[in-house]
């Protein structure tokens, strides 16, 4: 074997180990969901409740500013984007948990990539976060809701909330990571969440806002993302798509990288 | 050949100088105590060793590997124990080990039949099969020191592994880090607690405010402290001072009296005859005896002797 495939071989094997941690991490992260009642309930019952209620308490003021057919149509794909940003604080939570608890110092003492335990939790609250979405889809779906711009937009669309959502995992695993204390965690990331998912065009069209709020709504990654639903789901056209894909990717170049160092500086 | 070497390592945090130029040496297959009290620096040291913190100098090599070079070749043979157990709360006993078991790359099957071996050896097969959750102090101790010799490493470390534990529980533990000893497992623990290093340890070394103030076999360790305490008391009608003349040359240090409790004790040399010495001079001054024996001495005495104050935190 020449010195070359040898390197190659070992490569290929260090890679195939590192998938294989991050799968079994990530494994171990959707047993606690599964296990925790009120993760669960949290991460169901709740959003199915958001979705119900602003239906039928905003839908009859909104449905007449939004210009679409019914309310559910509008409010669908913000909900969506609430499901994906809120699951993602669980990464922040669950990673100061484990601090607090010793499960970071244990994974660190074991002899696999320091990224994979980053990794297997954000994971984890992807595949949580595809089925939450999945639900959604269905609850909207039995209130009226209809993928009017076809079948592939419409998975086009779940794939960009759900990649939405990863990278505010990151967000999320960075703010876990430098603030620690799970309880602080928690309160930390609605601080920064709430006014994110509620100040944009997720449940009402961001014209009917203040001006000076307007700015800030029109432009920030919510609105944008929400609006390239909207755009995939209802129209089956790409408006927004490139912009919302750039949001997503600059916040994983930076919040990966962020995170990984957080994670590095745990003492 | 060393398992461990650590050469004067130094760490501060802030103010804080948790280790001053620590230097050891620890060889293959032996066990090694870290005694000291709270903030001593056990914990900090550990970690170093661990590769989950680096020193700010000197350098550390564990199985060969440097630690801030190396580290994960350092971690394919190490196991380690924390100071307060992690174990994962909603995973159960046996999901727990197997987890760790398949992060250091055990096949599925050795994965199950080494956890399986494991929980009968740590008496925590009847509860394989619950959550952590559901777990007592003692079997979380006992789950979380199964998981650090899952892989049979070839150097452990363990940090008060038996802090919180009732003497039975602590007894039982001893019982199974006598059988990785066996094994031929290189052990380092740190423990508060003397008869704990004394019992397993082949070499301790004292540690206090971050530094290494004796170190050797516990036999040498006895001889500078003058191995026993002898301790006794007189009915609260008796005279204290008396009692401390009539003995205080019997002691290798200093003697203290307790009024509150009628009290005198220090340390003596095991070898003489002191106990019998003392009854014989108490009786010839006709001062009764409520009690008197021999003990072993605490940690605060072996400081006490050492450095000539109380262990402080
Ligand atoms: N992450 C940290 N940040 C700041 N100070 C620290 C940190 N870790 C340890 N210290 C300080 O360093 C000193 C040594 O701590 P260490 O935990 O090593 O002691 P220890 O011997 O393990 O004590 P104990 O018996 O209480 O566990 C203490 O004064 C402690 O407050
Ligand atoms: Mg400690």
């Amino acid at each position: 074997m020449t010195k070359g495939s040898y390197m190659s071989t070992r490569m290929h094997a260090r890679v195939k180990n590192n998938i294989f941690d991050v799968l079994m991490l990530t494994r171990r992260n959707l047993k606690r969901y599964i296990r925790i009642p009120q993760l669960l309930v949290f991460s169901t019952v709740q959003p199915v409740m958001f979705l119900l209620l602003f239906n039928y308490v905003f839908g009859g003021a909104i449905s007449i500013s939004t210009g679409t057919g019914s309310y559910i149509e509008f409010l669908l794909p913000g909900i969506l984007m609430q499901v994906a940003l809120f699951g993602s604080t669980a990464t922040s939570v669950g990673l100061a948990d484990d601090l607090s608890k010793g499960m970071v110092d244990r994974f660190r003492s074991l002899p696999i990539a320091r990224s994979s335990v980053l990794a297997g939790r954000t994971s984890a609250d992807l595949i949580r976060n595809l089925f939450v979405v999945l639900l959604m889809v269905g609850v909207g779906t039995l209130l009226g809701f209809r993928f009017q711009g076809g079948f592939f937009h419409g998975v086009a669309a779940l794939v960009l909330v759900l990649l939405f959502g990863y990278s505010f995992s990151w967000i999320s695993a960075t703010i876990g990571l430098t603030v620690r204390d799970p309880e602080t965690v928690q309160v930390a990331s609605f601080i920064w969440i709430f006014p994110l998912v509620f100040a944009s065009g997720a449940f009402v069209p961001v014209q009917t806002m203040p001006s000076w709020l307007q700015d800030f709504a029109a432009h920030q990654p919510v609105t944008v993302t929400v609006d390239a639903l909207r755009s995939l789901m209802l129209y089956g056209t790409t408006d927004y798509i490139g912009q919302a894909l750039l949001w997503i990717a600059g916040i994983l170049i930076v919040f990966i990288l962020l995170a990984v160092r957080a994670y590095k500086r745990i003492t | 050949m060393d398992a461990i070497t650590v050469n004067n390592v130094s760490k501060r945090f802030g103010d804080v100088r948790a280790l001053r130029h620590v230097s050891l040496s620890i060889p293959e297959g032996k066990v090694y105590a870290l005694l000291g009290p709270n903030g001593a620096g056990k914990t900090t040291l550990i970690k170093i060793l661990t590769t989950l913190l680096a020193p700010d100098s000197g350098s550390v090599a564990v199985g060969g590997y440097d630690v801030v070079e190396n580290p994960r070749q350092v971690r394919r043979i190490i196991g380690l124990a924390g100071q307060f157990a992690a174990i994962d709360d909603h995973l159960t006993g046996r999901e727990n080990l197997e987890m760790v078991a398949r992060l250091y790359h055990l096949s599925r099957r050795q994965a199950r039949e080494r956890a399986r071996s494991i929980l009968e050896q740590l008496d925590l097969a009847g509860a394989a099969n619950r959550t952590g959750r559901t777990y007592s102090g003692g079997m979380r101790r006992r789950l979380d020191l199964g998981a650090s010799f899952i892989t049979s490493p070839r150097i452990l470390f363990l940090d008060e592994p038996t802090t919180g534990l009732d003497p039975r529980g602590r007894a039982e533990l001893w019982q199974v880090i006598r059988g990785l000893i066996l094994e031929g497992t290189t052990l380092q623990l740190t423990t508060q607690n003397l008869e704990e290093a004394e019992e397993l340890a082949d070499r301790i070394a004292i540690i206090d405010h971050g530094q290494v103030i004796a170190e050797g076999t516990a036999a040498e360790l006895k001889d500078r402290i003058g191995g026993s305490v002898l301790e006794f008391r007189i009915p609260s009608d008796g005279n204290l001072e008396k009692a401390m003349a009539a003995t205080s040359d019997l002691f290798t240090g200093q003697a203290e009296a307790d009024a509150a409790v009628m009290r005198i004790s220090g340390a003596v040399d095991s070898t003489s005859q002191a106990l019998k010495e003392v009854v014989r001079r108490l009786d010839r001054e006709q001062i009764r005896i409520a009690d008197i024996h021999l003990r072993r001495p605490t940690l605060n005495e072996v400081f006490l002797a050492l450095t000539g104050k109380e262990a402080e935190e």
